[in-house]
């Protein structure tokens, strides 16, 4: 069941991102998520007790501190004891997580957050550590060199050139000149190959950051919020491992998550894409057959803010606002984890005609 | 505010992995400069092979042996090489297809500049010195327009086939507790011990977090708790801890500063094992240089009342 049954709809009702910045030392993580907890409760009215299943998504190796998650617990005031999980993955999972959870009818309400701080460590070196440990991580291939290769393939393929990709970089970092919690926006260099064909602004910045959201069933949606994003589909799909086993220039599991998600039923209006790479972006368009009329990461997406774990969840949520505020009708989110968009989640949103 | 402490924060930790069939018989293939792939149902050579089909997920396990030479399937080049990666002067990242096979192994290409690289070049595997049945085993690869080497039709079957890796890694952080924890430990550098109250519930953490965990709102009211306090319950350890100097057995106990809203834990010292009870008064026992309390001894008050502290538990 990949589409939301007609009697059950969910909604996205709330959503909030900190201001993403290369380095929030001064901050536990539990201090860096508060803010955006108490701003999605309070635009809500609700209370933490109202809550009726919380879910977040991080991952302890970003900032190399055990267990971070059950202190993170700390700020949702888990005691006594919630209804509460968490995956080891993007905020954007712990959504799907949560939206199967109401499906069930177990709970009304749910509260889904991430966050990720990237500035203790070396995010390019971390990122080794999630690789096959047989054959591909003792060789150390960092994240940059493996988007590197995919990019290679695509200008290879003749999907794309360099000035092509200098192109989306200045695009979306263009378009984040209108969202305030953006890490970089406005005219940046493309700068020199961090490792050829990507360069300096093909890359997404290292950040820390984090997001929330609160997900509501039926008419309790309607009462938290004057138009909710209602969760039309939502779906994800993964690829095998090995990179030479696949083929770099496509993207299958984007596209079958999309069409479990109904994205290809009718067109959308807005495409929140989850591309840390530039090249990643032009892969994301293929697969999801994004035409010139879709306004594609009107918040500047991964390379204005890359929070990891939490920027998946930021396009489903920035894709959400834009419901609530009467931008877009019908709305695309994508998220991605793994190597070379290795596996992908999909969510169709909408609003109600107005 | 004062500045946050900081830490340099190495983790390290050296994975133990067994190996499956297919991954030993290719990791002692390449020990001894045989490369292995692995057959899949519809006839496709996977290498590096998988223990399970990617795609019908069927158990694979037919080996046949491929060329030592291959062509790039794409590349990447890599100016500045990170710690643990093949070369230390700059290298392309490559995908191989070696002759034989049908998918692409990644590696790096040993070449003198960008300039020499190109998608469809072609490359031969160039050999560790010493070999333990690793992928590291291929030191690199480098340009190769000589003649394709032929497989020798190896079969697999080795004398002694590695069974397991060792997969060291390293990661290195800049360790910083946050702003509630550094005023924690900065006060304990003063021998002072302060917790920070819930704006909510008033309760006090010792020590803080930042948050507090019933009401889900930042802590921020620093108070400063103790120095005396009471034993809320203990254990007696009988085993002696690798790396510690201390004999046993030994009293740990959960101890209730006064003013703190839960007990932290600690070592009871100065009074015989068997003599701490529930309701002890206790106070701190610093030694020279020490950047918290080396353990707590009686203060020889009257024991304090259960229901003083049956919340502290």
């Amino acid at each position: 069941m990949t589409s939301a049954p007609r009697d059950r709809e969910i909604a996205v009702v709330a959503f909030a991102q900190t201001d993403h910045r290369r380095t929030s030392e001064e901050l536990s993580e539990v201090e860096m998520l508060m803010p955006v907890l108490h701003e999605v409760l309070d635009s809500t009215g609700l209370k933490t007790a109202d809550i009726g299943f919380t879910c977040s998504g991080s991952s302890d190796y970003l900032a190399g501190r055990a267990f971070s998650f059950t202190l993170a617990l700390d700020g949702v005031g888990a005691w006594p004891p919630i209804s509460e999980s968490h995956v080891e993955m993007d905020g954007a999972w712990a959504l799907y997580e949560a939206w199967t959870k109401l499906l069930t009818g177990d709970a009304d309400t749910a509260l889904v957050y991430s966050y990720g701080k990237s500035s203790p460590g070396s995010v390019r070196d971390v990122l080794t550590r999630q690789l096959d440990p047989y054959y591909v991580a003792p060789l150390w291939p960092d994240s940059v060199a493996l988007a590197a290769l995919q990019a290679q393939a695509l200008i290879d393929a003749g999907d794309t050139d360099e000035p092509a990709l200098a192109a989306v970089a200045s695009r979306n970092r263009e378009a984040a000149t209108t969202n305030p919690h953006a890490q970089v926006s406005g005219t940046v260099p493309q700068g020199d190959h961090i490792v050829q064909p990507l360069r300096t602004g093909d890359c997404p910045p290292i950040g820390d950051g984090a997001a929330a959201v609160i997900l509501a069933a039926g008419d309790r949606a309607r009462d938290l919020c004057a138009r909710p994003a209602w969760i039309r589909g939502i779906d994800h799909r993964i690829e095998a491992h090995g990179l030479g086993v696949r083929d770099l220039t496509d993207s299958p599991s984007t596209r079958l998550a999309a069409e479990r998600a109904g994205a290809f039923e009718r067109p959308v209006d807005t495409a929140e894409l989850h591309a840390p790479f530039s090249s990643q972006e032009i892969v994301l368009r293929k697969a999801l057959r994004l035409g010139e009329d879709v306004d594609v990461n009107p918040s500047g997406g991964a390379l204005a803010a890359n929070p990891i774990m939490a920027a998946g969840l930021i396009r489903i949520g920035e894709a959400a606002a834009r419901i609530h505020r009467g931008r877009s009708d019908r709305a695309l989110a994508h998220a991605t984890s793994g190597p070379c968009l290795q596996q992908n989640l999909v969510a169709v949103l909408e609003g109600e005609p107005r | 505010m004062a500045e946050v402490l900081k830490a340099p924060l190495v983790v390290e930790f050296p994975f133990t992995r067994s190996l499956g069939p297919v991954q030993s018989a290719f990791l002692t293939g390449l020990r001894e400069r045989v490369v292995l792939g692995v057959r899949t149902g519809d006839g496709r050579v996977l290498v590096p092979p998988v223990e399970y089909d990617p795609v019908t997920a069927e158990e694979l396990g037919d080996l046949v042996e491929v060329a030592p030479t291959g062509t790039v399937t794409t590349w990447a080049w890599n100016p500045a090489p990170r710690r643990g990666q093949p070369l230390t002067t700059p290298f392309a990242w490559v995908l191989v297809r070696l002759d034989g096979a049908d998918t692409a192994l990644l590696h790096a290409l040993d070449a003198p500049g960008p300039a020499a690289v190109h998608t469809g070049m072609p490359v031969r595997i160039r050999w560790a010195g010493e070999r333990t049945g690793a992928i590291t085993d291929i030191a690199c690869f480098e340009p190769y327009d000589g003649h394709r080497a032929e497989p020798t039709g190896h079969t697999g079957e080795f004398e002694d086939p590695v069974t397991g890796i060792v997969a060291a890694a390293r990661l290195d952080y800049t360790y910083s507790p946050g702003r509630a924890q550094t005023a924690y430990i900065n006060a304990l550098s003063g021998r002072r011990t302060v917790g920070e109250r819930c704006p909510s519930c008033r309760k006090v953490y010792v020590p803080p977090r930042g948050a507090c965990p019933t009401c889900g709102v930042a802590t921020s009211e620093q108070v400063e708790v103790g120095p005396r306090g009471t034993v809320t319950t203990f254990c007696i350890v009988n085993i002696k801890a690798k790396n510690l100097d201390i004999e046993v057995p030994y009293v740990y106990a959960h101890i209730a500063l006064d003013g703190a809203g839960l007990a932290l834990h600690g070592r009871i010292g100065g009074i015989p094992y068997d003599e701490v009870r529930m309701g002890l008064r206790v106070e701190p026992v610093w030694t020279a240089d020490a950047r918290y309390p080396d353990h707590y001894r009686p203060t020889g008050e009257p024991d304090a009342d259960y229901d003083t502290y049956k919340e502290l538990l």
